[in-house]
């Protein structure tokens, strides 16, 4: 049998670790930059640009996308090629993977600043880039496939399955929760409305974290860590029910981000349920990971590749016990909307996905310039740095978190909240923020000293492109075992094809229920769609990002309803939303709930808050906007708005877009007279009286009286 | 149709146990297979990342 000789590509690998140490710098340092805007409000600059709410998104796309999803492409292009024993199916795809991935990324970086945003978490991109997204996926899936057929080694070693998941299960993820309706070139309403929307996106979001930051590390950790540890993995086994126990249970447990919400019961404990199973195979793969170093913990003290991958290890593991916790209804009904969340994410983010990277980048890239690693001490500055970073991140957030939500529940003898503002609730807890942002700082260094030395590391050595290897082609099977090497010629294909049954099972069974079964979502009779004129409002409250800081879901706490509708004591229903595209229930209450704003202030008083939020709530952290003051709303996109809301289902009749504007001039001009009463001058057609149209008629439908709740068909 | 027919499920907690099911049969069908697997079979695979030619952990001396 001969050998045949080829090269592995690592010029693509290359590419791709300069670009995830570039972004994952930047990425960081807008995260350091928002951190810092929470207890020194002035960093926002008094620009739209870099307002909070446009910065923390541009910050998670950034770190997911950017960062991990490079470094993830790098990890996987390094490791197949030997998995394998092949070059990479194209070069040509490789490249167009490398530069579709950076063009998204930098179409990212300039549209989130310019407010241009669907509103939905970590899938905030546009439609035109969201196209982008699937095509450059799809090139990378078939590259992945590709390489996977034209290899020379018969069996899949566990890391590929994992990278077959994520091809898998991100397409099926991002194309669904991407149906959305555009109603100008750079704008689009979801295709789903209300809890539906929710369902939908928690379901991305939920499964974004599993396959996205999950599923491609495990590959990478069942590849690299033996590796740096130079023996095998602890059980072969346990990687194979691993890897399927994790698919099949990861897909279940969106729900458990909407505990509490307007979502059916029966949703929110299935959510429950599989977060708990969770708990089973998320430790069976630390456990694997960690015991593959059995017998070869002394050189973990010396090994800073080792240091790192046990720390991504260990936080992988704490990130996810403390996952299906969270999902237990009574300690979510604390940690919810709290920064406690902020915190778990964090130790996922900065511990799991960051330390896996930098190991592997550590490990990368001697090897591939041939050298040995310029400074080991600068390597352990970086693991002390970042350790110490994550600490200083995690500990003040989680409680920060405990002492706002405490806050937000607590009565007095007299049965009143004790802290009736909300604002005394932030301001308790801004000290914590200053740590944070110091655990933030620290983080940061460490990743600017591993960049030095990684950059001293590759001057030191001299890159090889085109590393030459060889191996024996695949074997022909003789001719009577024909019908079984069919079988494992097929194998790449059937396996992708099992994995995404696997993880559709748990998909459909979530949401068909919720899209076909009417009474799911009870009807409120007096809830109605939106005037044209708050149609413009809620697009300037998704452009500026407000739902990065106010949910719009009031839970069924007796501390909720007392403290956003004192008068009504309402909390929020599912019938409530069924006209909003998308949903905007928000993940974290750095300032109040807005669902029961409306008709609680006069006009003049939204007036003056969106000019300067300290004006009437004096320390409060918000930023001005001040821009909505001087910039119009365009008349020209309410036909195009209109339209496209009624191809995704809400009821406007048609024809209606003809007369909108007439309609819409009429509301504006009776918040211009409210206005004027109290001396403040503005023209009806700002932006500022179309936030205050929108503002005031939220959650307001439902107090409409003679109320009906059916439970039509 | 079948649209009718799933409207006509009025207790809808069953599918949460439809899905433990569902999950439950394909866990065990799992780990019998695994317990079958041939044991030449996975030290092989077990060494597939260490046996891929290029040498290992050089980078740290």
């Amino acid at each position: 049998m001969s050998l045949e000789k080829f090269q592995y590509d690592n010029k693509i690998v290359k590419a791709f670790i300069i670009a995830s140490v570039i972004f994952g710098l930047v990425g960081m340092l807008v995260g350091l930059t928002a951190a810092i805007q929470l207890f020194y409000p002035q960093l926002n600059l008094n620009t739209p640009f870099t307002t909070f709410g446009r910065i923390r998104p541009l910050h998670t796309n950034a770190i997911i996308f950017a960062f991990v999803g490079n470094a993830m492409f790098a990890g996987i292009y390094y490791s197949i090629q030997r998995l394998l024993k092949t070059r990479l199916f194209s070069d040509a795809l490789s490249w167009i993977n490398f530069w579709g991935w950076q063009l998204i990324i930098l179409a990212a970086a300039i549209s989130l600043p310019l407010g241009l945003t669907t509103g939905k978490e970590y899938a905030e991109l546009e439609w035109p880039i969201d196209i982008a997204i699937a095509l450059v996926w799809v090139v990378f899936g078939i590259n992945l496939i590709g390489t996977i057929l034209i290899r020379r080694e018969r069996h899949m070693y566990v890391a590929i399955w994992f990278y077959i998941a994520t091809f898998v299960t991100v397409a099926v993820l991002h194309i669904v929760n991407s149906f959305e309706m555009p109603a100008s070139m750079f704008k689009s309403y979801s295709w789903y409305a209300g809890v539906q929307d929710a369902l939908v996106q928690w379901w991305y979001g939920h499964n974004a974290v599993a396959f996205f930051l999950t599923t491609p590390y495990l590959g990478l950790m069942y590849y690299y860590l033996p590796k740096a540890a130079n023996r095998p993995v602890y059980s072969y086994k346990l990687s194979i029910i691993h890897f399927w126990a994790l698919i099949f249970i990861y897909i279940w447990a969106g729900p458990h981000h909407l505990l509490y919400s307007a979502l059916p019961d029966w949703a929110q404990s299935l959510g429950v349920v599989f977060s708990i199973m969770l708990i089973a195979p998320s430790w069976g793969g630390m456990l694997n990971g960690l015991l593959t170093l059995r017998g070869a913990w002394d050189k973990v003290r010396e090994d800073p590749v080792l240091k790192f991958l046990v720390v991504a290890v260990t936080a992988y593991g704490m990130s996810t016990f403390e996952g299906p916790m969270l999902s237990l209804k009574n300690v979510n009904a604390i940690a919810h909307f709290t920064d406690w969340i902020v915190a778990h994410v964090h130790i996922g983010g900065l511990g799991w996905n960051g330390f896996l990277t930098f190991g592997m980048m550590y490990w990368l890239v001697p090897k591939m310039w041939k050298t040995k690693l310029y400074s080991i001490k600068l390597a352990n500055f970086h693991f002390w740095a970042g350790t110490l970073g994550i600490v200083f991140y995690a500990l003040p957030l989680y409680f920060a978190g405990f002492t706002q939500s405490l806050m937000w529940k607590q009565f007095t003898d007299q049965g009143v909240l004790l802290y009736p503002n909300f604002l005394e609730t932030v301001t308790q807890i801004i000290p914590m923020y200053v740590l944070r942002a110091i655990g933030g700082t620290l983080y940061l260094i460490g990743t600017i000293v591993m960049t030095y030395n990684l950059i001293k590391t590759a001057k030191a050595g001299k890159f090889v492109a085109n590393e030459d290897a060889e191996a024996p082609a695949l074997e022909k099977v003789a001719p009577k075992e024909t019908y079984w090497h069919r079988i494992l010629e097929a194998k790449p294909v059937l396996f992708t094809v099992l994995a995404l049954i696997a993880i559709l099972i748990g998909g459909i069974i979530e949401f068909v229920p919720t899209f076909l079964i009417k009474s799911n979502i009870p009807t409120i009779e007096s809830v109605k769609p939106y005037t044209p004129l708050e149609l413009h409002g809620r697009d300037i409250y998704i452009r500026e990002g407000c739902n990065n800081c106010h949910s719009q879901l009031v839970r069924p706490f007796r501390s909720e309803v007392v403290r956003y509708d004192p008068n009504d004591m309402e909390y929020s229903k599912a019938g409530e939303y069924v006209y909003d595209h998308p949903f905007l229930w928000g993940s974290k209450r750095t300032g109040p709930d807005l669902h029961r704003l409306g008709g609680k202030y006069p006009d003049s008083w939204h007036y003056h808050h969106m000019l300067d939020p300290t004006t009437m709530s004096p320390n409060s952290i918000m930023p001005p906007y001040e821009w909505l003051f001087y910039h119009g709303i365009d008349l020209d996109a309410t036909a195009g708005k209109i339209k496209a809301l009624r191809t995704v289902g809400v009821p406007y009749p048609v024809g209606y877009e003809e007369t909108a504007n007439e309609d819409l001039l009429k509301q504006a001009n009776e918040i211009v007279n409210n206005l004027s009463m109290d001396g403040i001058q503005v023209h009806p057609e700002g932006e500022i009286v179309a936030l205050i149209a929108y503002l005031q008629r939220l959650g307001k439908d439902i107090k409409v009286k003679d109320e009906t709740i059916s439970e039509t068909e | 149709m079948y649209k009718q027919i799933l409207e006509s499920i009025q207790d809808v907690d069953i599918w949460p146990v439809i899905s433990l099911v569902i999950f439950f049969i394909f866990f065990v069908g799992i780990l019998i297979k695994v317990a079958f697997i041939d044991k030449k079979f996975i030290k092989k695979m077990e060494e597939m990342p260490l046996d891929d030619g290029a040498e290992n952990n050089q980078s740290i001396e």
